[in-house]
């Protein structure tokens, strides 16, 4: 029987089988930001443990809210920042040259095929776009991470998914992750790593990889995950130029990890998106998701485009070709957050920020604020937001706030007539009335 | 090893997420003791006020999917600050039921007819709940019935609880 990439993960990792159904992973990376790493740290100085596995597989930033607001969240900062510099943690990311972790550390080329990551962040399972097991873990399994290198997972059972079929225009990942949690519920995927397969994965750049595999935890899914491909390749080339002597033998070395043509998966579903259109949630969960076209007159406040779902480059192109020539609409804020420094040049360079400005958004630094409600676009009681994050929880946003989650196309469209409306990237190929 | 008995908290809901038991606003805290007075500050449930039903709990008892989203572990520190040691659920996100045993309390799971039946019997009366985790048992009673309930934990887990959680365990072995 052959193996699943996470199965093959496991094994190149494991350094202890402790008891039958529990594996101890070697890490090749642990993440840190600053909401959830400082109290490890003082736990780790409280125990009289105060040191790191590896500074160098240690990549630290500060990103969730910058600038610091307050005195408490410059103190998380001023934690972080003391701690990086006494251990000698190079990467080490602070204002300015900060960006939204889980789309920052893909960027500076820290993720590899084949590799074991660990955040005190759920969204980690982002990271599975490049064929690596990324989890979120809590700060225990954080700070043990920092302290020794490992951490313990159950076995992994891999559900694959096979999405199939042809995307129509103006329908996205977003539509897709939304359209499978709809499908798996909120728990329907948990302990299990979900397998994205398929054409339509195949034909994907890795934004909307990292798009995908973004929201499996909202599955309840420990890791999403990609098989290593071309795209992988081109993407980390830059990093990795020096350690092959062309693409094609980094291929096939990343590609030793993907699955094998027999390997057993504990389910498996296809999930065909040709007759997809765009989707949004509508209630507190991320599983109550409807066509976009049956939310008209859904009025909103606030328009979010950012966060590590979708934050990156081509989420800002595409809200920006919605955007293009249009004025928001008057009772609505607009807030874009391009999720990295690199990102923000970029757009910067290609017109889209002036897009846009000229469209009436705000555009702040590099960061995850407004996401959770902590800074940059926080709520008030009874307001509404169409937002391109990941979690439409009660209060997520800023308490007793309404969170409606979709794709950048989607909340430009809904930006500029004040409701939740479908973009004219869907549309103009659907007729009128969709 | 933590103290696992006291009065039963019962809320009845599935998907309790990590918002709800502490929002993200009280994230900035450093100190465990300053989340104490905001444990479920955000749950909207017919019935439940944080206020005064907390003080008296020191179970929860709850339905499926408890402590999904975020990975932050200042839910199971808000439950801890607060004298709460154990839940006893349907299932739980992984990242909180982890959590749970990193901290070396419990985090139980029971099949869903059983936890049907302890709402049923149980949950209009004051229930005091304890567990044995050597024994894999709990006992409830209240002033009308008792019931004894077995359940099932991993050794690994069970080994973190003994352990006082991860961190120890760790550092014994790694
Ligand atoms: S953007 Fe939102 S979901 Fe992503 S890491 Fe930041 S706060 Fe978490």
């Amino acid at each position: 029987m052959g193996k699943t990439i996470a199965e093959k993960i496991f094994e190149t990792h494991r350094v202890d089988k402790p008891f039958g159904d529990v594996d101890v992973l070697r890490l090749d990376r642990v993440f840190c930001h600053e909401i959830t790493t400082p109290t490890a740290i003082e736990d780790l100085v409280a125990r009289g443990k105060d040191r790191v596995f590896d500074p160098d597989k240690i990549k630290v930033v500060i990103d969730h809210v910058s600038p610091a607001k307050d005195s408490k969240t410059a103190l998380q900062g001023k934690i972080l920042r003391d701690w990086a510099r006494r251990h000698g943690i190079q990467d080490f990311f602070d204002i300015g040259r900060n960006g939204v972790c889980h789309a920052l550390f893909p960027e500076k080329g820290f993720v590899r095929p084949g590799f074991t990551i660990i955040m005190g962040d759920s969204h980690t399972c982002t990271h599975g776009s490049f064929g690596a097991f990324a989890a979120g873990v809590g700060t225990t399994d954080l700070e043990v991470g920092i302290l020794k290198g490992v951490c313990a997972f159950k076995a992994p059972q891999t559900h694959r998914i096979d999405i199939t079929g042809t995307l129509r225009k103006g329908v996205f990942a977003k539509d897709i992750i939304l359209k499978l949690i709809q499908e798996l519920t909120v728990n329907g995927a948990t302990n299990r790593v979900i397998e994205f397969r398929g054409k339509i994965v195949d034909e994907m750049g890795m934004d909307q990889r990292m798009t995908l595999c973004n929201m499996a935890v909202e599955a309840g899914a420990t890791c999403g995950i990609c098989l290593p491909d071309r795209t992988t390749v081109d993407y980390l080339w830059e990093f990795i130029k020096d350690e092959y002597p062309d693409k094609e033998t980094a291929l096939k070395a990343f590609s030793a990890f993907a699955s094998d043509a027999d390997a057993d998966y504990a389910d498996t579903k296809t999930l065909d998106v040709s007759d997809l259109e765009p989707l949004a949630t509508y209630g507190y969960k991320p599983d109550n998701v409807k066509p976009v076209s049956e939310m008209r007159g859904t009025r909103i406040d606030q328009v979010y485009i950012g966060s590590c779902t979708n934050g990156r480059l081509e989420d800002l192109r595409i809200a920006a070709k919605v955007l293009e020539g249009h004025t928001i609409s008057p009772h609505v804020r607009g807030i874009v957050s391009p999720a990295t420094p690199k990102i923000y040049s970029q757009a910067m360079a290609e017109g889209i920020l002036k897009i846009f400005m000229d469209a009436g958004f705000c555009v702040t630094n590099p960061t995850c604020g407004a996401c959770l409600g902590m800074s940059n676009g926080v709520l008030a009681p009874g307001e509404v937001a169409a937002s391109t994050t990941n979690r439409n929880f009660n209060g997520r946003m800023g308490r007793g706030g309404m969170v409606h989650l979709m794709s950048p196309a989607t909340a430009a469209a809904s930006a500029i007539t004040g409701e939740i409306s479908n973009s004219c990237l869907f549309t103009e190929n659907q007729g009128a009335g969709k | 090893m933590k103290k696992f008995e006291g009065n039963i908290l019962f809320l009845d809901r599935s998907d309790i997420n990590t918002d709800e038991i502490i929002p993200a606003r009280y994230l900035t805290e450093i100190e465990k003791t300053a989340l104490k007075p905001h444990l479920l500050e955000d749950l909207k449930l017919d019935g439940f006020d944080p206020k005064k039903d907390i003080e008296a709990a020191s179970m929860i008892v709850t339905r499926a999917n408890f402590g999904c989203g975020s990975s932050r572990e200042h839910a199971p520190w808000a439950l801890e600050i607060n004298g709460i040691h154990a839940v006893v659920a349907v299932s739980f996100a992984r990242i909180f039921r982890q959590n749970m045993f990193n901290c070396g309390m419990a985090a139980i799971e029971l099949p869903e007819d059983e936890i049907n039946t302890i709402f049923n019997l149980f949950s209009k009366d004051q229930t005091r709940m304890t567990v044995h985790i050597e024994k894999s048992e709990m006992i409830l009673e209240s002033k009308h019935q008792t019931r004894t309930t077995n359940f099932r934990i991993s050794d690994f887990d069970r080994a973190l609880i003994q352990t006082g959680g991860w961190v120890g365990y760790a550092d014994q072995h790694y």
